[in-house]
C-alpha cells in the first residue's frame, strides 16, 4: 500500500523527524491563507506515482498571481493518467545541500537494505544506473537490528561536519524505526536537505507498506487509485485481476499459469486483455470472472485456461456452465483443461454446447487466434 | 536419491487440525508420506487422522524424532509456528502458508539461517519426491519418478511444466517449489546447488517469473559452476506490464528490476535454454539429455 507524501510526512513528524512547514488542501482559500503566512511556498500535487515533478506537478510560488495559476493548475492536472485530489503545501527551504536516504528490502539475503547518496534529488533506480559507486548500502539483518556507530560512520563518508552528521544519524535511525514498525516495502527520503541555516529535513519522502500488514495500520488502508475501475470492481469480489490493452480476455486458476498464458498469446501473435487468476478461495467464481472480463468492452475471445490441482476442474467448469447457461458468455470461448477433475470438467462443459474444449494449452492457445482472424 | 526429503523423512505437520492442513495431510499421506504427528495449539492428546496431536513442536519431540515440518497454520500464527519448529531444532521447515507479512518472513528466514535450518517458502506448493514423500500441496497424478529435478517459484504452473515434461518421458528426482513472495527462505541458487550434488538428478528445470532479481543470481552461479547440468528454464510473465502485481505478491516489475528479459538474458548467458511456453521445456530437455 503506497502512502501519500502527506501521509509519510505524518508519520516522519510523529518520529521527530523534520518536515517543512505544511498544510494539506483541496480548497483555495485555506491554501491562500497558508500561502500569505508562509511565502515563497510549493505546492505539490498528491498522487501515488513517480514521475511528478516531469509532469509539471512541483510548483514554486512566490507572488499571489502565482499561487492562484498553480493552485487551480495542479487540481485540474492528471500525472500518468491520476487524478490530483489534494496539494500540499510547504514552506520552501533554502536548500544548501540535498542528500537520499533510505530503507528497502534485499530480497535475495532476506535482509533490510540501508541506502544513502549525497545526490539525492534523483530516482534512486536512476541514481544506481547512473552513478553506482555514489550509492553507499549495505545490508542489516532484521533480528540484529541497526548499530548506531555503523550508520554513522556511513553517514561520515558524505563529508559533512560532526553536527550534520549526527542529525543525519538521527534522522537514519529514527526511519529505520519506521521502516520495521510499518512493516515497510520502502521507506525513503529524497530529498533530504541540508538548508543554509543547518538544519536537515526532508523535504520528500515516499512510504509503502506491505499489503499483508496494512491491516495493523488500518487508517493508511485505502482502494489505491493506481487500479483501473474494472481492476477496483474486481478486488472488492476478491478477484486478482490486472487489465492490459489486448483483446483476448484471459481466465485461469494460479498466478504462474495465469502469467504463462499471457505468454502463450503471444507465443500465437495475441495480445492478452487482462490476467485473471481464479485459485484458492475464488476457484468457484468463474462465472463472475467471466463477467468481470467481458465488461471490458475489447474482448473479442476468451481464453479460458486451467489445470486442476486444489482448485478442480469440475468445479471450475460449475461455474462456466453458470456462465453459458445465464448468457453471460458473449463471446466466443476457448477452453483448455487437464489435471485434477478434468474430465468431469469436459464433459460438463460439452453438455453445456461449448465446441471448443481442448486438453493442452498449445492447442487451445493456437485455436484462438484462429477464432479471433475469422471474426 | 533425490534432495530435501526421501522415503525415510519423518514429518511433522503445524496447523494438522486445521481445515487446509486435514486436506493436505491426507493427501501427503495417502502418497506414502512418513508423516508422523501433528501440532495444535489446545488439541494436545487427541487423535487426527490416526495421529497423535501435540500443543507443542517440543512436546511432540519428547516422543518422536522428527526430521521436517510442514506449516499449515494462517498468516497471523506463521511467524511464532516457525520459529518454535526453528528452535526445537528441526532441520527442514516447509511454510505453506499465503499471506504472511513479509517482515515476518525476513524475522523468521533470518533465524533458521542461525540454526542452520533449510526453510522452504512462504507461499510455497511445498516439496515432493515421487513415490517417496510429500510435504506441501502438489497435485501428484503428472509428477512421476525420474531424474529431472524441478524449482519453481509457483504452484499450478509447476505441475503443468512437469505435464509437459511427462509427455517426452521425463520424471522428477524431487520437484521444489520455493515460493511466490518477495522474500522466502531458500532462492533457486540454494535448491540448484543441492541437484548438483544429487547423482540422481540428470537435468535441472527452473520456473521463474518476474519480479527480484534471484534468476539473474542462478544464471551467475551457473556462469561460474564447472560441472554444468544441463539446464533448461521458463520464465512466466514475458509480457507482464510493469507496476502490476500478478497474483503473487513477489511478482512485479518495478524500478526497472525483475523483467522476464532480465532474466532470461542472463540464464541464456550462462548457457541455460530457455523456453518460450511451457510445452517448450520438455522439448528442450530432450535435446539436452
Amino acid at each position: 500500500m503506497k502512502l501519500y507524501e502527506f501521509e509519510a510526512k505524518n508519520i516522519l513528524k510523529e518520529n521527530s523527524i523534520p518536515v517543512p512547514l505544511s498544510i494539506v488542501t483541496e480548497k483555495y482559500e485555506e491554501g491562500y491563507q497558508f500561502f500569505t503566512s508562509s511565502k515563497p511556498v510549493v505546492l505539490k500535487a498528491q498522487v501515488l506515482t513517480g514521475g511528478r515533478g516531469k509532469a509539471g506537478g512541483i510548483k514554486f510560488a512566490n507572488t499571489e498571481e502565482e499561487y492562484r495559476n498553480f493552485f487551480q493548475n495542479l487540481l485540474a492536472l492528471k500525472i500518468r493518467n491520476l487524478p490530483v485530489k489534494k496539494i500540499l503545501m510547504e514552506k520552501k527551504l533554502n536548500i544548501k545541500n540535498e542528500i537520499y536516504l533510505g530503507y528497502g528490502i534485499l530480497r535475495s539475503e532476506a535482509k533490510i537494505i540501508f541506502m544513502i547518496s549525497k545526490y539525492g534529488g534523483m530516482e534512486i533506480e536512476e541514481l544506481a544506473q547512473d552513478k553506482p559507486d555514489e550509492v553507499i548500502k549495505y545490508p542489516i539483518n532484521i533480528l540484529s537490528g541497526i548499530e548506531k556507530e555503523e550508520v554513522r560512520k556511513t553517514i561520515k563518508k558524505l563529508g559533512f561536519d560532526e553536527k550534520i552528521t549526527d542529525k543525519i544519524t538521527d534522522i537514519a535511525l529514527s526511519l529505520y524505526k519506521i521502516f520495521t514498525e510499518y512493516e515497510c516495502e520502502v521507506a525513503e527520503i529524497n530529498p533530504l536537505v541540508i538548508t543554509k541555516e543547518n538544519k536537515v529535513i526532508a523535504a520528500d519522502a515516499r512510504i509503502s507498506i506491505y499489503d499483508e500488514a496494512i491491516h495493523k495500520h488500518p487508517e493508511y488502508k485505502k482502494e489505491e487509485d493506481t487500479y483501473t475501475p474494472l481492476e477496483k470492481k474486481a478486488r472488492r469480489m476478491g478477484l486478482g485481476y490486472v487489465e492490459m490493452d489486448g483483446d483476448i480476455g484471459v481466465i485461469g486458476n494460479g498466478a504462474g499459469l495465469n502469467m504463462a498464458t499471457l505468454d502463450i498469446i503471444k507465443f500465437f501473435g495475441g495480445n492478452p486483455a487482462n490476467f485473471l487468476e481464479v485459485s484458492g478461495r475464488t476457484y468457484h467464481k468463474a462465472k463472475e470472472a467471466i463477467q468481470i472480463i467481458l465488461l471490458n468492452p475489447r474482448v473479442k475471445v476468451i481464453f479460458g485456461n486451467f489445470f486442476g490441482c486444489i482448485s478442480r476442474c469440475d468445479v471450475i467448469a460449475d461455474g462456466l456452465v453458470r456462465a453459458i447457461k445465464e448468457g453471460v458468455v458473449k463471446v466466443p470461448m476457448v477452453v483448455a483443461m487437464r489435471g485434477t477433475g478434468a474430465e468431469e470438467g469436459i464433459k460438463k462443459l460439452k453438455d453445456a454446447g461449448l465446441e471448443e474444449i481442448y486438453e493442452d494449452d498449445i492447442d487451445a492457445g493456437k485455436r484462438v487466434i484462429e477464432i479471433l482472424k475469422e471474426l | 536419491m533425490s534432495i530435501l526429503i526421501n522415503k525415510n523423512t519423518r514429518v511433522l505437520v503445524s496447523g494438522m487440525t486445521g481445515k487446509e492442513g486435514t486436506f493436505h495431510t491426507k493427501k501427503m499421506m495417502d502418497m506414502g508420506t512418513n508423516v508422523v504427528c501433528g501440532v495444535t495449539p489446545g488439541k494436545g492428546g487427541t487423535e487426527h487422522l490416526g495421529l497423535p496431536v501435540y500443543n507443542s513442536v517440543k512436546e511432540a519431540l519428547n516422543k518422536h524424532e522428527i526430521d521436517a515440518c510442514g506449516i499449515f497454520v494462517p498468516a497471523k500464527f506463521a511467524i511464532s509456528a516457525c520459529n518454535e519448529a526453528i528452535d526445537a531444532g528441526i532441520k527442514l521447515v516447509v511454510v505453506i502458508t499465503e499471506g504472511i507479512s513479509p517482515h515476518d518472513s525476513l524475522k523468521f528466514i533470518s533465524n533458521a539461517k542461525r540454526h542452520g535450518v533449510t526453510l522452504i517458502g512462504p507461499n510455497t506448493p511445498g516439496l515432493l519426491t515421487p513415490q517417496e514423500c510429500k510435504i506441501g500441496v502438489l497435485a501428484t497424478e503428472y509428477i512421476k519418478k525420474g531424474n529431472i529435478g524441478v524449482i519453481s517459484r509457483s504452484g499450478t504452473l509447476t505441475v503443468e511444466i512437469c505435464y509437459y515434461l511427462l509427455k517426452e518421458g521425463f520424471g522428477q528426482s524431487t520437484v521444489v517449489g520455493i515460493g511466490g513472495d518477495p522474500v522466502v527462505g531458500s532462492t533457486f541458487r540454494d535448491i540448484y546447488k543441492l541437484f548438483e550434488d544429487d547423482d540422481e538428478t540428470e537435468g535441472i528445470v527452473i520456473v521463474g517469473e518476474i519480479g527480484g532479481t534471484m534468476e539473474e543470481e542462478l544464471a551467475q552461479y551457473i556462469k561460474e559452476s564447472k560441472d554444468k547440468k544441463p539446464t533448461v528454464a521458463f520464465i512466466a510473465g514475458q509480457n507482464a506490464p510493469p507496476g502490476k502485481r500478478l497474483g503473487h505478491a513477489g511478482a512485479i516489475i518495478e524500478g526497472g528490476m525483475g523483467s522476464a528479459s532480465s532474466k532470461v538474458n542472463a540464464l541464456e548467458e550462462a548457457g541455460v535454454e530457455v523456453a518460450r511456453v511451457p510445452w517448450e521445456v520438455g522439448k528442450l530437455m530432450k535435446g539436452r539429455l
